[in-house]
């Protein structure tokens, strides 16, 4: 048994405020996960994922506005082009593409946010620590 | 809103809509569709001959709720700003067979323009406010209330036409069949605080119930029976209201009304007095449904239109709860009253007070400070792909001399460009990459830490 370390790149219109609000709100979340703000879901690049997988993360998570609710108009449209294909090439490449994980989280989803931690952590607690696979 | 007519710095564009809104802060464009309203605004005078005249009567009154009538040419209300009529085409006589035209013969001024069409207006605009308001829950969406079905259940709206003065029944209360009713039950919290409908709390049905029992109990002195949760008397004032109406002899029941039904010619309420703990029955003559606050039905494509967002509840969203609460996530843009969520009068003239404030101080200003995080190249690793000028949701990259370029006014710093250059020649300052990776390994130590 060990604790994964989790990071979670969240936009700051959306799911930054979502995941602010779970705290505000009081709802618990596993500890594993350590969130960076971003402007928009659309500004994490596939190279900066590989990165955060290459510098120790046990898993990410990516964190955009619903479909239409973009305050950027439509940059979570390009992460939700990206997303999928960076899997399959952490896929071909060895790292179980369960590893990355996007979710639309509205700011008024704290209870939403909390959930999909609770079981990103539980999902990445079932594979094998990072370390691992990537030495 | 007499004063708002007559501002000479306030324009009024009633009975249009607004299309498309561009621009940023300082400089938004916004296309208005103003509809047509058949009466040459110019001309007409608002002395309502026209309404007068109309052949086509008996057309149920959106103001009275239904429980009124209106003409085919008419006024919204009686007070309404700018005095102007307007024709409502599905039941012009004119424009469904082609013959009439008597509004147009009438009107001693000539004001009548049956060829109008609908205009497009294009304005630019530093700042804006908007204030969408409500709509109310609509209660044949909760059957067991025998609201559309049965007699002498009314809305909370429709008893406050009834009772006002100027109203369809010249402030009389009575039943269907004109008889005055010798009891009446108030149901409060329809369609909001219950799951199957809207969970949060409407605010202001609570005190307008117990107006009404006052004004039952003043004008026609029946019984009054209150079916509620909660009294929310929270304002100013509010519960000082409520013991008077207390000591008028309103008769309180601490358990929300379940279900009317017809029994013998009355309306019969099947309840839990929730103080005594055991289910009761109460024969009225009349039932007052006090429905709740709920948001536009458009309120989506409005929030998309603006650019801003919803709160679970569905009303839209503010920047901050506490510390931004007239402010949106798009700089320049407002919004005040009940759009924003339910609220009573006081609350909604507090709010849009501070939303004119925030505006004209934003107008005043000679500079606007933008954000500072905006996209920049780093020339000579570009290959001139083109792939941010697609990615751009705000078309602010453009390919100079092959090489792309970004426009420091229209970027407003998402990035999106960043994650899809190639080269890696495009950076989001103070979200380079440098900074985002060394934050990440501060984040991953802190966890190992932990």
């Amino acid at each position: 048994m060990y604790e994964p370390r989790i990071i979670g790149y969240l936009c700051t219109y959306c799911s930054y405020p979502g995941a602010d609000l779970a705290g505000t709100s009081r709802i618990k979340y596993p500890p594993n996960i350590n969130i960076i703000r971003v402007l928009c879901s659309g500004r994490v690049s596939p190279e900066l994922i590989l990165r955060t997988f290459r510098e120790g993360a046990d898993g990410v998570l990516v964190g955009g506005c619903h479909f239409g609710d973009c305050h950027f108009i439509s940059g979570n449209h390009r992460t939700a082009k990206r997303i999928p294909i960076l899997k399959k090439i952490m896929e071909y490449a060895g790292i179980e593409p369960q590893r990355l994980r996007l979710e639309w989280i509205s700011a008024s989803e704290g209870e939403r946010f909390a959930e999909a931690v609770r079981e990103f952590t539980e999902t990445i607690r079932g594979l094998p620590p990072i370390r691992e696979i990537l030495p | 809103m007499v004063s708002v007519g007559q501002h000479e710095n306030i324009e009024i564009l009633s009975f249009s809509e607004v299309e498309e809104v561009s621009g940023y802060v300082g400089d938004f464009k916004v296309k208005v569709r103003k509809k047509a309203r058949y009466v040459k605004e110019e001309l007409c005078t608002g002395c309502g001959l026209c309404q007068e005249k109309c052949p086509a009567r008996n057309i149920p009154s959106e103001f009275d709720c239904g429980i009124g009538s209106r003409k085919a040419i008419y006024m919204p209300f009686p007070q309404a700003i700018p005095r102007i009529p307007v024709i409502d085409t599905v039941n012009c006589i004119y424009f469904q067979k082609g013959r009439c035209r008597a509004c147009e013969k009438l009107c001693p001024r000539g004001a009548v323009d049956f060829e109008q069409g609908d205009r497009i207006l294009h304005l630019e605009v530093g700042t804006i406010i908007v204030a969408t308001g409500f709509d109310l829950f609509d209660c044949t969406r909760a059957p067991q209330y025998g609201y559309g079905r049965l007699d002498n259940v009314l809305t909370g709206l429709q008893f406050e036409r009834m009772v006002n003065s100027q109203g369809p029944t010249g402030g009389k209360v009575v039943l269907k069949d004109g008889r005055v009713p010798e009891s009446v039950a108030i149901l409060h919290c329809i369609g909001s605080r219950d799951e199957n409908y809207n969970p949060y709390c409407s605010r202001v049905c609570c005190m307008y119930s117990l107006k009404f029992a006052h004004l039952v109990r003043d004008t026609i002195k029946a019984k009054v029976y209150e079916f509620y949760i909660d009294m929310r008397s929270f304002g100013k004032g509010y519960e000082e209201f409520y013991e008077r109406v207390q000591r008028e002899g309103v008769i309180f029941i601490r358990g929300k009304g379940a279900e009317v039904t017809e029994r013998d010619g009355r309306l019969l309420i099947a309840a839990e007095d929730t103080d005594l703990g055991r289910k009761i029955s109460v024969p009225v003559d009349m039932v007052i449904l006090s429905n709740g606050l709920e948001p536009r039905g458009d309120a989506a494509e409005t929030a998309r239109l603006f650019g801003f967002s919803r709160s679970k509840d569905g009303f839209f969203l503010e920047r901050h709860p506490k510390l931004a609460p007239v402010e949106t996530a798009s700089d320049g843009i407002f919004i005040a009253g009940a759009c924003q969520g339910p609220k009573d009068i006081p609350d909604t003239v507090a709010q849009a007070g501070a939303a004119g404030a925030m505006a004209l101080s934003m107008m005043d200003r000679e500079k606007w400070t933008l954000e500072p995080s905006i996209a920049q190249v780093e020339v000579e690793r570009c290959s001139g792909c083109g792939e941010c000028t697609l990615a751009c949701p705000y078309k602010a990259i453009e390919l100079v001399e092959g090489k792309a370029q970004v426009s420091e006014t229209l970027c407003k710093g998402c990035g999106t460009c960043v994650g899809h250059c190639l080269s890696k020649a495009i950076s989001l300052l103070h979200f380079t990459d440098e900074q985002l990776v060394a934050e990440m390994q501060g984040a991953l130590l802190e966890l190992e830490v932990a």
